[in-house]
This record gives C-alpha cells, structure tokens and sequence, in this order.
C-alpha cells in the first residue's frame, strides 16, 4: 500500500537554511546539506525548500543548494520560491530537484504551468497554493477560502478550490496547500480546506500551515484526506524527529514508510 | 568500469549519476548522448521521465536507438521509469511504439478502478513510497529484504508478458514493477531516489553479472 509521506520544509535565504534549527550535534545548523542528511536519516520521505531570497544575486544559490543535496541525499527533493519561467523550472531540475513548485507565477501566468508539465511531465510540477478562508456573505455557512499570492501579501480573488481544479487541468502534478490562517500558529492543518481541496482533485494533495504536534501530522492525512503532510518549526526545533511522527503516524492507523 | 546513463534530454540524470556515483566511487559514470560512446560502456543505464512519445522522439532525434538497442542485447542494462516503458511494444500514452525488446503494452492506470482495499479514492499519478513484492529472486534484490518500499512517480505502468515479472505492487490493482530478461533489468520506480534500498540496487546493479 502506497504510504502517506512526511516532508520537513526547509526555509532558503542566499543559500543558508534560516528559521533556527536546532538540532543537536549539527555542525552549521544554516548548511542546507547537513540538515537535509540529518532529515534523510530521520526518514523523511521528501524534502522541500522554499527560497525565500529577496535579492536577485542571492537567487543563484539555490540552484546550488539543490546541486550538493542532491549529491548526497537520495530522496526527492522539491523546490519552490521564485519560480517564474519555464527556465527557472529546468535550472532546477537539471541540478537534481524532482519537483518544482510554481505559486504566484501560476497565477499571473496560468500557461506557465501548462508548458512546464507539457515539457518536463506533470510528475514534476507542483502547484503551491496559499489559501485564506474569506466571509462570503452570499454563501453563508458555505466555507470558502481565497488563493493569496506574493508570499500571502496579495489577494488574487481566485476561489482555492477552483484554482486547484484549474490547475490539475493545467497539468499539476500535486498541489502544495498551506493555509495562511493557520500557518506559524501550531494550532493545526485547516482541516476544512485540506478536505475540500482533496476531494475535488485526483493529484496528490500535500497538506500544510500550522503543524504544531504529531496530532495535527495525523489529522491532516485522516480527516483531512492529504496524501502528504508538510511542516516546519517541529521538526526544525528537535521537538520531534521525522521518525517519531511516522511512528506516531503508524499508530494511528497510518501507512507510512518506517 | 564505464557506466553510460542515456541522455535524450528528457529530465534530470543527475540524481541517476550521483547516485551510481556515490555506490561505486571507482566506476566512471558518463552521461551522455553520443552513439559511441553507450557502444563503449560496459554498463548501460536507460532513464526516462515525463511523457513517453517525448521521449521516443528525443531518443530518435539523437539517433540513439540503435546503441540502446546493440546495449539492451548485450551488456547490464537498467531501465528506470520510462526508461522500463520503453522497452515495451507500445503505449497507450500518445498510442506511442515502443522499441519492443520486451513483450507487452504499456497502460494508463484505469480511473474508475482506482480504489484502495477500504474504498478510498487512489490518486494518479501513483506518487510516493510503495512496496515492492519481489516475484523472483534475482542478484539484483540481493541484500533487499522483499517489501521494501521504493519511491515511485508515474500515471502508467507496464502490463508485461508472462515471465518477465521480477517484482510487482499494489495501486488500484496489482502491476509489474520491476521486469528481468537475460541481461536487462529495468524497474518502474527509481532506485535514485529511494534511499537505503535504491542505493542497494543500484550497487546491486554494478555487481551484476549476468
């Protein structure tokens, strides 16, 4: 039986792993390598960067960064962050990245994503969608969440759940869904947004935004639907290891790969 | 030892390079897209991602068909993800040939069928860790335990001919993912990509003597 996966997400700024790790015995806790090794053996089933460099030098870098991970760790890798054109795309899949995520671009762009999967294969390309849930008086009682853009600074009026459907048609291969109400607060997956977006896609869907113990790591696979669950802080503070959430995972029914 | 991994352009070979690299630091891994030089390798490996008529097409426009098939008749030859596809007679994707060194057709896994034992919805592609149920014992699952779990990432598989299954999995219904014939080995997940147990194939692979 395919197993759910558990992806640690790591922050890139100028090729330097930001955000505080804090694991124990780390040499350079900003080396991007040693931390993705230390994730590798902690059996993470993928791991994921987003580059959130500001400044175009410092954009480079992470085609770097992808280059020595991938020289030494033997999982898939996604990368996201800056993503604009379709050479951005191959840049970082020819330096070993697996997945590419696309967020803003796709929605300023919506053909990106189509020529992207049509070249490289829907395998590889990630939609990330940022997801706010809006009060639609129209729709009382009917949730509805809106696609966020520019790092969640710009509304895009785009419904999320649409977007997702849309995007699937375009070619996704996967959706990376993080909800903004949720996200740096610990207090768990939006469930509701997690279960709608699953049920209306046939691409996996990863869940993300506000994992703040293994409860929510489970929840977000059994009530929320996700076929992956994505987090940050817990696993970057060594409050929990990748393996002790799979296990906790195991145990709540779970298949995952131990 | 001179290892060719194919390069038709189609994706990324370096994780594929790397880690045959990183297995056997002595063996000199070339990828490459020169005829002459696949002819010269000692052991070939055949990778693939993305759509398979993109992939015959690019494969041909480098006039690469001969040497992969002078390779697949002769030395260790390894197959990864389109790279196995390939080798079939024919796909549904794009109702593409393929270049029939082994029998069967390659399929779309079949939506309505994509069920779990529970009922559960099955997504497509078939993306993440799967188990791998060994069919037959090979040098190549040496030092594998049976039911290891591979990562996979792929929407159609390979429905093979009688006797050419050397592993299988589970998703919706049960497939080939690994298929054996004399000196060809080829696996629809990649062993690059799957830690501990790919590392162990693919080490496997370069020990081959078939």
């Amino acid at each position: 039986m395919l197993a759910k996966r558990v992806i640690p997400c790591l922050d890139v700024d100028a090729g330097r792993v930001v955000k505080g790790v804090k694991f124990v015995e780390l040499r350079d806790a900003g080396d991007p390598v040693e931390i993705a090794r230390r994730y590798d053996e902690q059996g993470a089933d993928e791991i994921a960067f987003l580059d959130i460099t500001a400044s175009s030098q410092g954009r480079d870098l992470i085609v770097q960064v992808v280059e020595s991970v991938a020289a030494q760790v033997f999982i898939p890798l996604t990368v996201g962050g800056g993503v604009r054109r379709v050479q951005d795309v191959r840049r970082l899949l020819n330096a070993g990245a697996d997945k590419v995520s696309i967020n803003t671009a796709a929605v300023q762009n919506p053909a990106l994503v189509e020529e992207a999967a049509g070249r490289y294969g829907a395998q590889c390309i990630v939609v990330a969608i940022d997801a706010k849930r809006t009060a639609d008086p129209a729709r009382a009682g009917d949730p509805r969440w809106e696609v966020f853009t520019h790092g969640g600074r710009r509304p895009s009026g785009l419904d999320a759940v649409e977007w997702a459907r849309k995007m699937q048609a375009s070619g996704a291969g996967e959706i990376l869904l993080t909800s903004m109400d949720r996200d740096g607060t610990r207090s768990g997956f939006d469930i509701e947004l997690t279960r709608h977006v699953c049920d209306a896609v046939d691409i996996p869907v990863i869940a993300s935004g506000g994992v703040g113990s293994l409860a929510h790591l489970a929840d977000g696979v059994l009530r929320g639907g996700a076929d992956a669950v994505l987090a940050a802080s817990i696993f970057h503070f060594g409050e929990f290891t990748v393996l002790e959430a799979k296990r906790y995972m195991a145990c709540m029914g779970i298949e995952v790969r131990l | 030892m001179k290892i060719a991994v194919i390069d038709y352009g189609m994706g990324n070979l370096r994780s594929v390079s790397k880690a045959i690299e990183h297995v056997a630091p002595q063996a000199r891994v070339l990828v490459t897209a020169d005829p002459a030089a696949v002819a010269a390798a000692d052991r070939v490996v055949f990778p693939g991602q993305g759509a398979m008529p993109d992939c015959m097409r690019e494969m041909d426009a480098r006039g690469l068909q001969p040497a992969v098939r002078k390779a697949a008749a002769s030395v260790p030859f390894l197959g990864i993800c389109i790279g196995l596809q390939m080798l079939f007679e024919s796909s549904e994707e794009g109702e593409t040939p393929g270049l029939g060194i082994l029998r069967g057709r390659v399929k779309r896994f079949r939506r309505d069928a994509m069920r779990d034992a529970q009922g559960a919805r099955l997504k497509v592609p078939h993306m993440g860790w799967n188990q791998v149920h060994q069919a037959s014992s090979h040098p190549m699952w040496s030092g594998i335990e049976d039911g290891s779990r591979f990562y996979f990432v792929h929407s159609y598989y390979a429905d093979a001919a009688p006797g050419l299954a050397s592993a299988c999995c589970d998703y919706g219904a049960r497939f080939t993912c690994a298929v054996a014939r004399d000196n060809i080995f080829a696996v629809q997940f990649h062993p690059e990509k799957s830690q501990v147990a790919g590392l162990r194939l693919l080490a496997n692979f370069l020990a081959w003597k078939p």
